[in-house]
């Protein structure tokens, strides 16, 4: 019954999109408004149909209907009500349907907005939101259907179908195969959904892109209309991404964070493209140039958008041996090609009203310096590209299947990463339009005096390492750079209206936020660059096998094993938790329990780290395997990941900056960015 | 007037397309060097069993199917050594037989599979079990036993694929 609900209102949705892409291209053919606003009013009505077909998932994750495949494939009676709930995104079919219903609340808001100025774009924003919004409809209705119940024969023979078949009867089976164990985590919670709140968010500029394309009103203003929309998806994404990271470090106890596998890629290529956008959107707005550059980015992150949902969910790559055996993929691949074609075309048709106002005319202005930053973006993008389709190339010429691992990935992308933070820490001191060594020189110099001198210090204090100290020399300019242009700025502003530093700083951040963010984020980046290096360059790791009461040390570190008890848990998992005591040069500092979880439903256990977490460093111990019954003696291996919480820290910063650039401004339009501009340049007079 | 400027216009591009042109040869550089420094070869046990000797210095990567019974663990050096029985390199092949999951149910009860010996060291993977898939990357020694340096196992039974690749790196 609630089935039968939930597959009409996701069919009545796709009719309606259907139906709501129709009537726009109706409504501008033959200029007839009113289809239009029809059209408009059904990708509005998407939304409350959607809604209610994932509220019907819900109900029956959550009162275990069983009898529906998805229910049974991703639940079980003893998962809590939490993660029966969050399963609707815990599987392919109950995923895909989620990404609608983000697609039709964020196509909705944006129809919602005022549109008299622009007018135009709307039918446009229509039909590409309400064409992206059938396809994956349509995948849930005609392949991957959330609601498709299982039919039993008199013989016995149970199938999957929606509808029930001549003959068979309702099979109930009488237990869910519940969520894999790994899955089970608070950050495994909320990370989906935040990929996904960012993939979906990319549409919303791409399909004004694209309109702008189509109308011929190529100006800045589909670029001005979006840059919120593009600062919110560019943070979830980036969100989704690190959350991903927490949980790995969290819960899959090899001591690590980022293993450069093809799904993890999947969603980072997006965001590669999607930085590269937010910056050069910049160059666009204040010089008018690289506006073809711009929609050549957003039309690849769009691909790279619905690329990376297919590959995260779709399971192509779940075998080493690569791509295709899944029926959606195909389909996919096939909508990606067209879009990309379809859009590719339409820029071309406009390539000659997006020539730049401009012309770049030095190699140091700020404009140069942020297109060497997108050339690096996609110099990364390029690398991890290459790197996911590398087997299926090499197989086709070859006939041999090679494939690249990590450090492919490492080595090629380290250099680029590196360039990338260089041109963090020069580009905010180099100037619009001209800029020459003297001048960037006599901007750039206290800040990179700085950074030499904390270099000094790390290499008097004995570290050698050369990649350690180029990675500590970057992020320490980049944090001074940053610093400083803070520093600078609000003692300018102080100065001028006589305010204190901190009422300067303040005001200077309140009317520039876009800059500021931006600043703050940077800072974020260089936190996340400082953790990174901490854990791949100097993570070192031990193990061993301990009695009670014998130690293992690590460096500073020395941990002593105490006791272990084995227990069964309410949630039908057996419990297997470990006591150890840390020691930091000889002084206590706390207890740890690393613990292994065994769960019974699934036959699977699950090591869970314990970690000790400091600013300094993380100690990490696993445990590995111990002496059943008497417990005397048990096995751990442990790690030492210095600066690794500068990685999460950075991330509470990256949100702060992305808020500060993002909040919406209290009065809207145009108007308090020019008036803001002329204040700006009766300042400078 | 005008020409000296449209001049200058020019040798400025041409300096931004040489800046570019280094920077796409730099990319394209560390992409070559870094495939040739980290590529590892796919093969089936069937081919490494073939093959022997000629593959002896290469990075390998390989996939298998687990054999449960083989499973042993010293926890002292935390060395782990099991088998593994040949499955087809091929997903059409597997399809044939049925899928992954029927494709390595059967590859663990064939005995007349080929099959390889492999011991790696570290803790002992959540996920290793009897018929699970294994994919392993390392080097076959002179004694024709396999020295996996990452060791991924899969249940394909299971779970539907919900879980990202990641969960079953194992290092």
């Amino acid at each position: 019954m609630i089935a039968n609900l939930g597959f009409g209102a996701l069919t009545a949705a796709f009719l309606v999109s259907l139906y709501g892409i129709g009537a726009s291209f109706y409504g501008m053919r033959q200029n007839k408004p009113a289809w239009v606003d029809s059209a408009r009013n059904g990708m509005l009505l998407t939304f409350p149909l959607l809604t209610l077909s994932a509220l019907c998932i819900i109900v029956l994750l959550a009162t275990d209907h069983y009898e529906v495949e998805y229910v049974a494939s991703v639940t079980s009676r003893s998962m809590p009500m939490y993660l029966k709930v969050t399963a609707l995104w815990g599987g392919q079919a109950g995923s895909l349907v989620f990404w609608s219903w983000l697609m039709s609340a964020f196509a909705s808001a944006v129809t919602l907005r005022k549109w008299e100025r622009d007018r135009e774009f709307l039918p446009w924003v229509i039909v590409v939101s309400l064409v992206t919004l059938a396809f994956f409809l349509g995948l849930n209705i005609f392949v991957e259907n959330p609601f498709t119940r299982l039919w039993q024969f008199p013989s016995g023979q149970v199938i999957e179908k929606m509808f029930q078949p001549a003959a068979s009867s309702l099979f109930y089976p009488r237990d869910g195969q519940g969520l894999n164990p790994l899955l089970r985590h608070p950050g495994m919670v909320i990370h989906p959904p935040m990929l996904y709140l960012g993939f979906v968010a990319f549409v919303i500029p791409y399909s004004f892109a694209i309109a702008a394309l189509v109308t011929g009103r190529t100006d800045d203003r589909w670029i001005r209309l979006t840059r919120r929309w593009t600062l919110w998806a560019w943070m979830f994404l980036s969100l989704g991404l690190v959350l991903g990271s927490r949980w790995a470090y969290d819960v899959l106890g090899w001591g690590g964070y980022w293993g450069w596998d093809p799904v993890e890629i999947a969603a980072f290529m997006p965001w590669l493209t999607g930085t590269a956008f937010l910056h050069s959107v910049m160059i666009q707005e204040k010089r008018g140039m690289l506006k073809q550059w711009n929609m050549v980015l957003i039309i690849l992150t769009y691909s790279l958008v619905i690329f990376g949902t297919f590959l995260t969910r779709s399971g192509v790559l779940s075998s080493v041996h690569a791509f295709a055996q899944s029926a959606v993929g195909p389909l996919f691949f096939a909508f990606i090609g067209l879009t990309f074609i379809a859009s590719m075309s339409l820029l071309f048709h406009r390539w000659n009203d997006l020539k730049a106002r401009a012309e770049m005319t030095s190699m140091l202005s700020r404009e140069a310096l942020f297109l060497l930053n997108n050339l690096l973006f996609i110099g990364i993008l390029m690398v991890c590209f290459w790197g996911v389709i590398f087997p299926l190339i090499s197989e086709l010429f070859t006939g041999q299947k090679v494939t690249v691992g990590p450090p492919f990935y490492e080595r090629a992308n380290g250099p680029l990463m590196a360039g990338l933070l260089l041109l963090m820490a020069v580009a905010p001191l180099s100037a619009w339009g001209h800029s020459t060594i003297k001048t960037l020189g006599r901007a750039v110099w206290k800040p990179a005096v700085a950074a030499v001198s904390v270099v000094a210090a790390v290499v008097f204090s004995g570290i050698s390492n050369l990649y350690a100290i180029i990675g500590i020399f970057l992020t320490t300019f980049v944090m001074a750079v940053t610093l400083y242009e803070f520093g600078r700025g609000a003692a300018a502003r102080g100065r001028r209206h006589g305010e204190n530093f901190f009422l300067a700083l303040w005001e200077l951040i309140k009317r520039n936020r876009r800059r500021y963010g931006g600043y703050i984020i940077h800072l974020s980046m260089a936190m996340l660059a400082i953790g990174i290096i901490g854990i791949e360059i100097f993570q070192s790791e031990t193990q061993g096998s301990l009695r009670q009461g014998e130690s293992l040390t690590l460096g500073e570190y020395s941990m002593t094993y105490d006791s272990l008890a084995v227990f069964d848990a309410p949630d039908n998992r057996n419990v297997a938790r470990a006591v150890v005591s840390v020691s930091k040069d000889g002084k206590p500092v706390g207890e740890l329990y690393p613990r292994r979880d065994f769960f019974y439903d699934s036959q699977q256990p699950m090591t869970i780290p314990g970690v000790r977490s400091t600013i300094e460093d993380d100690f990490y111990v696993l445990l590995v395997d111990w002496e059943e019954i008497s417990t005397r003696s048990a096995t751990f291996k442990i790690y030492h990941n210095p600066l690794v919480k500068w990685m999460w820290l950075g991330c509470w910063v990256f949100i702060f900056g992305t808020l500060v650039a993002a909040w919406p401004e209290k009065e809207s339009g145009l108007a308090p960015v020019l008036a803001s501009r002329k204040n700006r340049e009766a300042a400078k007079a | 007037m005008e020409e000296t400027i449209t001049q200058k216009g020019s040798s400025n591009r041409m300096k931004f397309i040489v800046g570019g042109a280094l920077i796409v040869a730099a990319v394209i550089y560390l992409i070559v060097s870094s495939t040739q420094a980290s590529a590892q070869y796919f093969l089936t046990i069937d081919e490494v069993v073939a093959k022997g000797d000629q593959v002896l210095d290469r990075d390998l990567r390989i996939s298998g199917a687990v054999l449960g019974d083989t499973i042993a663990y010293d926890r002292e050096s935390l060395s782990l050594s099991f088998k593994v029985a040949h499955v087809p390199g091929d997903n059409d092949e597997i399809e044939a037989e049925g899928g992954l999951a029927e494709a390595l149910h059967a590859a663990a009860t064939d005995p007349s599979r080929s099959r390889l010996q492999i011991i790696y060291e570290g803790p002992m993977p959540d996920l290793l079990q009897d018929e699970a898939q294994a994919i392993m990357t390392g080097r076959l020694g002179d004694d024709g036993i396999f020295y996996a340096d990452e060791l991924l196992l899969k249940c394909p039974t299971k779970y539907e694929e919900a879980v990202p690749e990641q969960v079953e790196v194992q290092q």
